[in-house]
């Protein structure tokens, strides 16, 4: 894993620099104009709170059917990470539509269900900080929770009449618009990647610690 | 018996309520007929500055957000990383030198 993490930095690094240029030579939308380059880190940054969500709901499912440690540290770790992706679309979001929709926030399905979805992994944390002892199995139960309701998330755009746009607006994009949307993609993946690496190296040194205190007892 | 000075008062009274009536700005448009001030399109790139909502610091915020973010949880793991670390170096020490 130490051997992948210095590569997939560098690579990373290397994505971010690029991606401004690449966003910057990307055409305006029409009605939107320069505000829409939002777009290129908001859907990117959801992109990612999914894949940390994938990730937290399977280890969870794992450490509560076959009670594997490993999977628990990895599940925390990756709930951190949707926390911290689901900040970035919170933000960007409401950012983007006081231009586009001239209000910061509207409460209607998408965005609420966003929202709660952000609340379901704080809550997860906020179990596994101040829950006791047995607060990793009830957390991991909050993870399966989260990736569940994910995909209604997703589509309920597609469900119920809102501001947002629909999901079907990646494929129609502009060939100028497809390029830089996929490149931010792929960074955003990538970060994730690598933040899951740094935050899971932390909770396993934080198990060893725990380990040799327990041993220091003994 | 009403007294011509009677009929009087409440012709001026109904002469004012419609004068007023006439005066005050009316909710209702007649039909087909945009109410005053909408009746022309704007295009938006076309509002007087002071009206346009600029998009450059809104864009702004949202990318610094983005950078800030991600670099105050690197620098939250790695502050937690040296305290694990620190713990873990005086564990050590005191296992190798028991009292």
């Amino acid at each position: 894993m130490r051997k992948v993490f210095g590569p997939i930095c560098a690579l990373t690094g290397l994505m971010f620099v690029c991606a401004p240029l690449l966003i910057a030579r990307a055409p305006y939308e029409s009605t939107m104009g320069l505000v829409q380059k939002i777009f290129y880190f908001h859907v990117p940054s959801w992109m990612a709170m999914y894949a940390a969500i994938a990730v937290c709901g399977i280890a969870s499912a794992v450490h509560l059917f076959k009670n594997r440690p490993a999977a628990d540290r990895l599940a925390v770790s990756a709930a951190e990470l949707a926390v911290l992706f689901g900040a970035m679309g919170l933000v960007t979001g409401p950012l983007w539509g006081r231009k586009a929709w001239g209000v910061w926030w509207q409460w209607d399905a998408r965005l609420t269900m966003a929202l709660l979805l952000e609340l379901v992994f704080i809550s997860y944390l906020l179990v596994r900080s101040y829950g006791g002892p047995g607060s990793d199995k009830l957390a991991a139960t909050v993870g399966l929770f989260g990736l569940a309701v994910s995909p209604f998330v997703y589509v309920s755009v597609n469900i119920w009449r809102t501001v947002h746009p629909l999901n079907t607006v990646v494929p129609t994009l502009r060939a100028g618009m497809f390029g830089p949307f996929w490149f931010c993609s792929v960074a955003f993946l990538l970060l994730f990647t690598l933040l899951l690496m740094l935050r899971t190296n932390l909770a396993n040194e934080q198990a060893l610690l725990d380990d040799l205190y327990l041993a220091d007892e003994e | 018996m009403m007294t011509k000075q009677s009929f009087a008062v409440v012709g001026i009274v109904l002469l004012s309520a419609q004068l007023f009536a006439l005066q005050a700005p009316s909710g209702q448009t007649p039909a087909g007929q945009a109410p005053p001030g909408q009746g022309e399109f704007l295009p938006v790139d076309q509002l007087p500055p002071s009206e346009q909502l600029p998009a450059a610091p809104l864009l702004i915020t949202a990318y610094a957000f983005v950078w800030i973010a991600v670099f105050f949880y690197v620098w939250t793991v790695w502050r937690r990383l040296n305290k694990v670390e620190a713990e873990m170096r005086v564990l050590e020490k005191r296992q190798r030198n028991p009292r």
